[in-house]
């Protein structure tokens, strides 16, 4: 019952069947982040095919003798602070501050570009050990799970870059900060996948 | 919270801290840091009881998940986040389906395999 008091209090009293459409703010975040819980069960089905193939190697190497954990550990810290830098860039764009704009989300780019090449040495190292993803279903299935997440990244690095330049060229419009917005939100949620697939894929190893 | 700032609901990501907006960030990546280390010290250490440790790790990571929903996105259970958090129990129970749906079937396809030289000899 206080619950539904509290609805009703919004607004300074109007009922909220009253009150009209919701800002489009809010609106444009919850239908972001219905598309992030639509990604996440993509991510899910991944996991899903890696948990069932993980101990399928072929005779070849298995996921205990291929994975560096500190140089994952690396890439979780690069990843952790890259969100973190993103939310306190998302923070400057409410206060319209682009100093503190570009200062954080330079620091997101650049961590999120140190994860990608961080990823990217290791898939290379891998590839060139004979350890490609055609080499066994368990290795097929760790480049699905973990080269769709580094896309991710790839791609929300590309539109971190394309919100730059908007914030260079129409300033802190709504329509810009609402974009901004669901960046962040965005990168929040690959940070959210890859402590799935550090825990599962590369400390599950055993 | 001020009443006329949220007419009705609130997007995910934004905060309702306003006297200190950062802080959630700091709280949340102090809590990410120590589940992230936790994590990897209970996967290499031996003073853990070896078959409790994917248990311990499953614990943590959700854990660490959790602490990015609240403190990096900003969803928390609030009246004024209902749609918010609906949507994300929906996403969950689907992905639960997925993936325990998904190891269920195919454990049990395994275990239902006639053995592969068995498999082979009835080919013939």
């Amino acid at each position: 019952m206080s619950a539904a008091g509290e609805v009703l209090e919004f607004g300074a009293g109007v009922p909220l069947s009253e009150q009209g459409p919701a800002p489009t703010r809010v609106v444009a975040g919850f239908g972001f982040w219905l598309f992030l819980l639509s990604d996440i069960i993509l991510f899910s089905a991944l996991f899903a095919a890696y948990a069932v193939l993980s101990g399928a190697s072929a005779d070849g190497p298995t996921a205990a003798e291929l994975f560096d954990k500190k140089h994952v550990f690396l890439e979780t810290l690069c990843l952790l602070a890259s969100s973190v830098t993103c939310g306190f860039g998302a923070l400057a764009v409410v206060r319209s501050d682009s100093r503190a704009l570009y200062l954080w989300m330079i620091a997101t780019l650049v961590l999120g570009a140190a994860f990608l090449r961080l990823e990217a040495s290791e898939f290379a190292r891998m590839v060139a050990a004979g350890a490609g993803p055609s080499h066994s279903a368990f290795l097929s299935a760790f480049f699905a799970l973990v080269g769709t997440h580094g896309l991710h990244v790839t791609l929300g690095l590309a539109w971190l870059v394309i919100m730059l330049l908007q914030a260079a060229t129409l300033g802190f419009q709504p329509m810009v900060a609402r974009r901004f917005f669901c960046f962040a939100l965005f990168w929040h949620a690959l940070d959210i996948v890859w402590i799935g697939v550090f825990t599962i894929v590369y400390l599950g190893a055993h | 919270m001020h009443p006329q700032s949220v007419p009705q609901g609130r997007a995910p990501g934004v905060d309702s801290h306003e006297a200190h907006p950062g802080r959630s960030y700091l709280i949340g990546l102090a809590w990410a840091l120590l589940l992230t280390l936790a994590s990897f010290w209970a996967a290499s250490t031996h003073s853990v009881y070896a078959p409790a440790v994917p248990v311990l790790l499953a614990v943590l990571a959700i854990a660490q998940m959790g602490v990015h929903l609240a403190f990096f996105l900003h969803i928390s259970s609030a009246p004024d986040q209902a749609n918010n958090f609906l949507a994300l129990l929906f996403g969950l129970f689907i992905s639960g389906l997925v993936v325990f749906g998904s190891l269920v079937i195919m454990t049990n396809l395994n275990h239902m395999m006639m053995p592969m030289d068995q498999l082979m000899q009835m080919q013939r």
